[in-house]
């Protein structure tokens, strides 16, 4: 059964060889390949959350026969389960809206099975270099998604993701080396035990937490390391945004909390407290910070942008807070807000295609023109403020519970008050869309926006609705299961916290 | 002082070559030369590795030779990240390759100018 975890990685780059041998002789081959890998990849990916949350144990494989710590192994917990299933079922969806919206390039289809693979490998990953590996492999294939897009625009933004993204990977292998030098070992497990014994006041042990936790905070887009991350998804082409959007940065979080609960153990919280609070302060400026910036945006993608770095802000608190509330909440909130967002990408994305609405101006009176899309953008929009009972209000709830159970108030205002300002941000948009009518005629710019919007909905498939009305079902659905959730996630939550 | 600078020169080339690369990347205008940046600063990494792997009096670590031997892994772990850094430049220079045509210019501040007024 553990036989399938390499797969999991292999299965993927595999497809993506052959989209490329075979893209260039037979044109359409590209999206059946891509849809067939991404099935197997829900499958296995389904299978291996099952035999995990079944048994209550890790699952683990070693790579070419070499035993751990000496070989590389992959590790899939119930934390890694759920992100590894996120990945495979937000990929499936993106490719069923792909179809119709493109882009529908080779390239296209290559670059997008390679991100699956890598941020497979990435949540199953159990060694620390390989990790580096994987978030690499991760952020060649972002940054040639985000460039996909026609425009200079895309180029431009996809160089400012290169540049800064690989100053973060490399600050994290900066800490990794540090590590090693305290340790001479790379696998997580063994680390944990060989840093506890170096101890964790050592200068060499912090300083490699601190390069650690920071190079994946860029890559997370935490404040003020987040710069690259507007222009990227707003110059991208709306499935690559919504593709993004939804797992780069959620598996750079969850590789924030398995650094923090698998390599450096909540004894190092313990010993040193300042890290604890280094973490938590940048939590909580990036969830303040990330809000303010969003209200204050016109176009829709940067709003939704700034958004995830108020919404990672969050997801880090909660790990960080290291209690049981905490981590609960901070997972549910990493999967829901990874379903919510691509969700919302998307259906700006299906807006934009039906109406030529892209800046919160033009989504005055949308609900008429649309009244499906609307709706679906305005449910999700409301599960991510964290109206009750979608997966947004419990995620929060439990991280919300988790500052108060760590007598953390200052990060608990924090989280409350996110609440509100999320609705600022979303509710002016909500508003306009089903509260005020269309500027027609007053604004040439927008008229002429119209117009063009009206000769264009070919641009929307049945597919393109469908995937965005399945993702805001779902955050309302998932809310209810959260809390069979964390009993499936017991085992797990023992292990990292030490319980 | 002297004496740390003269036995661990290894750590202060690690020190310059990263301080080099980071200044690189944030003050130069040049996007190219932002790359460039980028490569030293990977560069001082790939050293820091490195000289991680030595030991006084180590050979090579092939069987033949008598221990003790110096590290392989770190050199192994360093041949991957290479690989990773060409892929990353290559991508870099594909990217301002395709700037250059949209644009005609490779500055930082000439490019602001140009897209304000689109």
């Amino acid at each position: 059964m553990s036989d399938l975890l390499p797969l999991l990685v292999a299965s993927p780059i595999l497809a993506a060889v052959a989209v490329l041998a075979l893209g260039y002789k037979f044109e359409r081959v590209g999206w059946p390949i891509a849809a067939l890998a991404s099935l197997v990849q829900v499958g296995l990916a389904g299978t291996v959350a099952a035999r995990v949350y079944g048994s209550g144990r890790t699952v683990t494989y070693e790579l070419g026969g070499f035993r751990p710590p000496f070989g590389i192994e992959l590790v899939v917990d119930g934390l890694s389960a759920a992100v590894a299933a996120l990945v495979a079922v937000v990929a499936l969806g993106v490719l069923a809206y792909a179809r119709r919206a493109g882009p529908r390039s080779i390239a296209f289809y290559t670059q997008y099975l390679l991100l699956v693979a890598g941020l497979s490998g990435m949540s199953i990953t159990g060694d620390m270099f390989n990790l580096y590996v994987f978030l690499e492999i991760t952020g060649l294939a972002a940054y040639a998604l985000v460039a996909s897009g026609d425009s200079g625009r895309a180029a431009v933004g996809a160089l400012k993701y290169l540049i800064i993204g690989t100053v973060g990977a490399s600050l994290f292998l900066l800490g990794i080396g540090y590590a090693f030098v305290a340790t001479g070992t790379l696998n997580m497990a063994d680390l944990s035990v060989r840093l506890a014994e170096v101890g964790y006041d050592a200068t060499l042990v912090r300083a490699s937490f601190a390069l650690v936790v920071a190079g994946l905070a860029v890559k997370t887009a935490l404040f003020p390391l987040h710069t690259w991350q507007p222009e990227a998804y707003a110059s991208a082409p709306d499935s690559v945004s919504a593709f993004i959007s939804a797992l780069v940065s959620t598996v750079s979080a969850y590789a924030i909390a398995r650094v923090i609960f698998s390599v450096f153990t909540v004894d190092f919280f313990a010993a040193v407290p300042a890290a604890r609070t280094a973490v938590l302060t940048l939590a909580g400026v990036s969830i303040i910070a990330g809000s303010a910036l969003a209200v204050m945006q016109t176009e829709v993608k940067r709003m939704l942008a700034y958004s995830s770095v108020s919404q990672f802000g969050l997801v880090v608190a909660g790990f960080a807070l290291a209690n049981q509330a905490g981590v609960v909440g901070g997972t549910v909130h990493l999967v829901g807000h990874g379903l919510m967002k691509g969700g919302l990408f998307l259906a700006a994305g299906a807006l934009a295609a039906v109406a030529g609405a892209r800046t919160v101006d033009e989504y005055d009176g949308l609900a008429a023109r649309a009244p499906v899309l609307s709706g679906a953008f305005a449910v999700l929009a409301l599960a991510m403020v964290g109206v009750p009972p979608a997966v947004g209000f419990v995620g929060k709830w439990y991280i919300a519970l988790g500052a108060f159970e760590a007598r953390a108030w200052p990060i608990a205002v924090v989280i409350l008050a996110s609440t509100l300002l999320t609705l600022a941000y979303f509710a002016r948009l909500v508003e306009r869309m089903y509260f005020r009518r269309p500027a027609a005629g007053t604004a040439p710019a927008g008229a002429a926006v119209a117009d063009g919007g009206s000769d264009r909905p070919a641009g929307l498939s049945v597919g393109m609705v469908a995937v965005v009305v399945v993702v805001a079902i779902l955050a309302v659905a998932l809310g209810s299961l959260v809390a069979e959730f964390e009993q499936l996630m017991q085992p797990t939550l023992d292990t990292l916290l030490q319980l | 002082m002297i004496d740390l600078l003269l036995t661990r020169y290894n750590y202060v080339a690690v020190v310059l070559l990263l301080g080099i690369g980071a200044y690189m990347i944030i003050e130069s205008t040049n996007l190219v030369k932002k790359v460039v940046g980028l490569n030293i600063f990977q560069t001082g990494i790939f050293l820091f590795f490195i000289t991680s792997a030595y030991r006084v009096g180590g050979s090579p670590p092939v069987l033949t030779n008598e221990g003790p031997y110096v590290s392989p892994l770190p050199h192994v772990l360093i041949l991957t990240a290479i690989v990773v850094g060409v892929s990353l430049t290559a991508v870099a220079l594909a990217l301002i390759v395709r700037i250059h045509a949209e644009y005609g210019t490779l500055d930082e501040d000439v490019l602001r100018e140009v897209r304000a007024n689109e």
